[in-house]
C-alpha cells in the first residue's frame, strides 16, 4: 500500500535554516545538513528546501546549501524560493534537487511548468500555492504571502495540472506557523480536483493534526517546519501514531 | 568502471552521488563503442518512455554485444520499462525487449481515491530469491515515481501494487532493472545498488 509522506521542510535563509510565523520574524535553527541527517536519522521520507528569502540570496548560494544536503541524504529532494526560470530550476537539479517547487514564477509565466515538464518529467515539477480564505475562495497569494491575486486555489491547481505539474504543495496561509491544525477543507477541495499528489502544509501542531489532514484533508502528503526542527514532535513518534491509527506511513 | 548512459531523459545527478556513496567509480559515455571498457552498465532514466528513441540502433548493438559479453546491466524506472518491449506511452518505440511485455499506464486499472502517477514510499514483496534483492526484507518500502509500470512477469524479483500489481524490480542472467529509484530511497535503495555492484 502506497504510505502517506511526511515531508520536512528547511527553510533556509543565508544558508542557515530559519522559520517563522506567518511568514514573519524568522528564527535560526541551525544548519541544513545537520538537520537532514537527523531527519534521515527520524525516518523522514522526503525534504523540501525552501528558500525564504531568496531575492537576497544567489543562485550560486543556493546550489551550495542544495548539494550540502544532497551529500548527506538518499531521499527526495525538493528545492523552492526564488525559482523563476528554466536556468534557476536547471541550477538547482543539477546541484542534487529532485524536484523544484514554483510558485510565483509560475504564476507569472504559466508555461515554464510545461517547459519544465518536458525537460526533466513531471515528477520534477511542484506546484506551490500558498492560498488563504476568502468569502467565497481559497484566494491565491505569491512573495511569501504578501500579495494577493484573482486566482483562486482549486482552479490554479487544475490548470498547473493540465500544463504538466507532477505535484501541489499547498500552504494554508491561515494556519502557517500558527500550529492550529492544516486546514482540511481547502486540502480536500485541492485534492479532490486533480489526479496528482497534493502535500499539505500549514499549520501542523500535534500528531491529531496529521492524522485529520491524510483522512479528512485527503492530502497524500503532509509537510511541516518548526514542529520538528525545535525538537518538539519526533518524526518517528508521529509515524508511529499514525500507524496506530491504520495510517499507512513507512515505519 | 560502470557505464551511465546519458540519453537526455532527465538528470543524473542522484544516481551519480549514490553510486559514489558507495564507492562505484562512474562515468558517461559519449559514443557507444566506449561501453567495450564498461565493467557495468546502467540505463536510468526518468519522464517520457520517447526519449528512449535516442537510445538508436547503434547504442542498442552495442549494449546487446556487452551483454553478450556477460557486462552486468542495470536498467532504473524508464530504464526498466526500456528493457521490455515496449510501452503503451510510446507505441511506435520499441523498447530493447529483454523481458517479455508491454508497458501500462495505471490509468487503466486505477481509480479513486488512488491517484495516477504514483508517487512515494510504497512496500515490496518478492517472490523469489534473487541476487538484486538480498538482504532487503518483505514489505520493505521504497520510492517510486511514475504512471507506467511494467507486468508481473517470470522474472519477477520483486512487485509491488499499486490498484495492480507490477514488476518493481526483474532479473535474468546479467540483466536487472529496478522500477523504484534506489538512489532516493534510504538505505534500502543503497542496499539494491551494493547488491548489484558486486556482481560487476
Amino acid at each position: 500500500m502506497l504510505s502517506k509522506r511526511i515531508i520536512a521542510c528547511l527553510d533556509v535563509r543565508d544558508g542557515k535554516v530559519v522559520k517563522g510565523i506567518n511568514f514573519e520574524g524568522l528564527r535560526d535553527a541551525g544548519d541544513p545538513a545537520a538537520l537532514a541527517r537527523r531527519y534521515n536519522t527520524e525516518g523522514i521520507d522526503e525534504l523540501v528546501i525552501l528558500d525564504v528569502t531568496a531575492t537576497m540570496e544567489s543562485r550560486q548560494a543556493r546550489a551550495h546549501t542544495i548539494a550540502a544536503v544532497a551529500r548527506e541524504i538518499f531521499l527526495p529532494l525538493a528545492v523552492g524560493g526564488g525559482i523563476r526560470s528554466e536556468e534557476d530550476a536547471a541550477a538547482a537539479i543539477e546541484a542534487g534537487a529532485d524536484k523544484v517547487s514554483l510558485n510565483t514564477a509560475a504564476l507569472n509565466q504559466p508555461e515554464l511548468i510545461t517547459t519544465l515538464a518536458h525537460r526533466y518529467g513531471s515528477q520534477a515539477v511542484v506546484i506551490a500555492i500558498d492560498a488563504k480564505r476568502e468569502a467565497d475562495r481559497y484566494a491565491v497569494y505569491v512573495r511569501s504571502g504578501q500579495s494577493g491575486t484573482t486566482r483562486d486555489a482549486v482552479e490554479w491547481a487544475r490548470e498547473a495540472t493540465n500544463r504538466g505539474a507532477g505535484e501541489i504543495l499547498l500552504t494554508s496561509i491561515d494556519r502557517d506557523g500558527t500550529k492550529s491544525g492544516f486546514d482540511c477543507e481547502m486540502t480536500a477541495a485541492v485534492s479532490d480536483a486533480v489526479n496528482i499528489p497534493v502535500i499539505a502544509s500549514g499549520g501542523a501542531g500535534t500528531f491529531e493534526h496529521f492524522a485529520d489532514v491524510f483522512t479528512s484533508g485527503r492530502a497524500d502528503a503532509a509537510l511541516a517546519a518548526s514542529i520538528f526542527h525545535f525538537n518538539e514532535k519526533s518524526v518517528s513518534e508521529l509515524k508511529r501514531f499514525l500507524h496506530a491509527r491504520g495510517i499507512p506511513v513507512r515505519i | 568502471m560502470i557505464a551511465l548512459i546519458d540519453y537526455g531523459a532527465g538528470n543524473l545527478t542522484s544516481v551519480r552521488k549514490a553510486l559514489a556513496a558507495i564507492g562505484a567509480a562512474v562515468w558517461t559515455p559519449t559514443v557507444p563503442g566506449e561501453l567495450a571498457r564498461a565493467h557495468g552498465i546502467i540505463v536510468p532514466g526518468v519522464g517520457h518512455f520517447d526519449a528512449t528513441r535516442a537510445l538508436g540502433d547503434e547504442w542498442r548493438q552495442a549494449i546487446r554485444v556487452s551483454i553478450d559479453d556477460e557486462t552486468p546491466l542495470l536498467g532504473i524506472c524508464v530504464g526498466l520499462q526500456w528493457l521490455f518491449e515496449g510501452s503503451t506511452e510510446a507505441p511506435g518505440v520499441d523498447g530493447f525487449g529483454a523481458f517479455k511485455g508491454t508497458c501500462f499506464n495505471f490509468s487503466e486499472y486505477v481509480s479513486r481515491p488512488l491517484k495516477v502517477p504514483h508517487v512515494g514510499w510504497n512496500s515490496l514483496s518478492m517472490p523469489r530469491s534473487s541476487r538484486l534483492m538480498a538482504g532487503i526484507a518483505e514489505g520493505t518500502q521504497v520510492y517510486f515515481t511514475h504512471s507506467y509500470a511494467a507486468p508481473v512477469i517470470d522474472e519477477t524479483v520483486a512487485l509491488c501494487d499499486y490498484g495492480v500489481p507490477f514488476s518493481a524490480a526483474v532479473e535474468h542472467g546479467h540483466i536487472s532493472a529496478v522500477q523504484f529509484h534506489p538512489e532516493k530511497s534510504g538505505d534500502a535503495g543503497l542496499q539494491v545498488l551494493h547488491n548489484w555492484i558486486r556482481t560487476v
